[in-house]
């Protein structure tokens, strides 16, 4: 076993992890974080998307310790500590954006990053094409898109503000 | 996955010496590839050497070589300025490695070390006929692919950075596989004042190769129309559920001409 530290949601932790242990797995089951979801464990579907230093990344696909030192980011931390959600998660509401749910903490984890990363505007085929690594059963990406092209005037003037 | 120990070297030094100690260790650059084999339990290793702390990342341009540290992720390559107007292929070959998240994570070190067959990162090493530098010494794009998954890197030796020749034109097409994203056929072909290299990925069962026919024929006229009459044999090329091999022969020439009308 081996320790590693690492701010979840703002809070510090330290933890004891194997060497394969997985970011999710200890997102999940050390931390008790379950919004990020375990989907295809493929690296493919996108469900267990968190950011890592700000960027979107499948935490399937990390090692815990490869994480040590990192600021991570999870669906459980969008919200503000009221209960205010997220200009993306809002617009997910809004837009009635899911169908069975279990796609959409990846979704908007991804959404976020990508309008973060593109403050000059999306286009819906880049939205689309940026949501290429997440994979939605349901077929429900008309919706998502619409969430995520909603979303990106109330995020950057929020940042704006 | 089976459990291993995990051990992130401070110096370059150091972790040659992990890895040429230890037959049984790995090295990890960004994972992508790597995490998912050891899932499937395809390996094995005793330690895991992650090489995210020997500052292996990084652009430079250099009079005419882009220098690439192994441990660029693909998104850097793929937004990078330098690289967007000086090899606006290989940008947008790194714009077409598996998902953004992917990007993020995967690096072009590790991708060559690997060498898939159908990875796009060695037909942009072979067409520009760049080098890779390791730890030890330096070795030609010419000489490092040696088949599937076989490079010429020798136990322990880590790849620190890709020198790239700025070519006057390139350009990367890939017809890719829409579930894994990876290549069915890519290819990148390079113009230099010195004549054409044209690398193909996805297609062979050795790997990567070049195409010494359309190279030839392309170095005396740079136009698709130059190699619309070139029949690549379906010798020794791959055939799965996907595309057959004579599918991928004759995916060879459209993608190749498609190439060559971009970047001309």
């Amino acid at each position: 076993m081996a320790q590693v530290t690492l701010t979840v949601n703002g809070k510090q932790h330290t933890v004891e992890v194997e060497g394969r242990t997985l970011l999710v797995e200890l997102l999940r089951e050390k931390l008790g974080l379950t919004g990020t979801h375990i989907g295809c464990d493929t690296s493919q579907c996108g469900a267990c998307v968190v950011h890592i230093d700000g960027m979107s990344v499948k935490s399937c696909t990390q090692l815990a310790l490869q994480a040590d030192g990192a600021n991570i980011l999870t669906i459980e931390g969008l919200a503000e500590a009221d209960g205010t959600l997220h200009p993306m998660q809002e617009m997910f509401r809004e837009h009635h954006a899911l169908q069975c749910g279990f796609c959409t903490p990846g979704m908007v984890m991804t959404a976020v990053d990508l309008v973060q990363s593109h403050p000059e505007g999306l286009s819906e085929k880049e939205i689309r094409e940026g949501l290429e690594g997440n994979l939605c059963r349901c077929t429900g990406y008309h919706n998502i898109v619409k969430a995520i092209a909603a979303a990106h005037p109330l995020m950057h003037a929020q940042a704006a503000e | 996955m089976y459990d291993f120990a995990y051990q992130k070297p401070g110096s370059l030094a150091d972790a040659v010496s992990v890895l040429s100690g230890d037959m049984e260790a790995k090295a990890l650059a960004g994972g992508q590839t790597f995490i998912p084999v050891l899932k499937q339990r395809l390996n094995k290793p005793s330690t895991v050497v992650d090489l995210a702390g020997l500052g292996l990342s990084g652009i430079t341009v250099s009079g005419d070589v882009i220098t690439i540290g192994a441990m660029t992720r693909h998104a850097d390559i793929a937004s990078n300025a330098d690289i967007k107007a000086k090899i606006p292929g290989l940008a947008h070959q790194a714009s077409l490695i598996g998902d953004e998240a992917v990007r993020h994570r995967g690096t072009m070190g590790g991708s060559l070390a690997n060498n898939d067959p159908a990875a796009c990162y060695p037909s942009a090493l072979l067409a520009l006929g760049g080098t890779i530098k390791t730890d030890r010494r330096t070795i030609a794009a010419d000489d490092f692919f040696q088949g599937m998954f076989t490079t010429a890197l020798d136990q322990g030796e880590i790849i620190t950075s890709i020198d790239l020749p700025i070519p006057e034109k390139s350009a990367y097409e890939k017809f890719r596989n829409p579930a894994s994203r990876y290549a069915i056929v890519g290819v990148f072909v390079a113009k230099f004042a010195s004549g054409v290299r044209l690398a193909i990925t996805g297609a062979s069962q050795g790997g990567v190769f070049r195409h010494t026919e359309m190279e030839k024929a392309l170095s005396a006229n740079f136009a698709p129309d130059a190699i619309a009459g070139i029949v690549t044999p379906a010798d020794g090329l791959n055939g799965d559920i996907h595309a057959s091999a004579e599918y991928r022969a004759h995916l060879i020439g459209v993608i190749s001409k498609r190439a060559v009308a971009k970047a001309a």
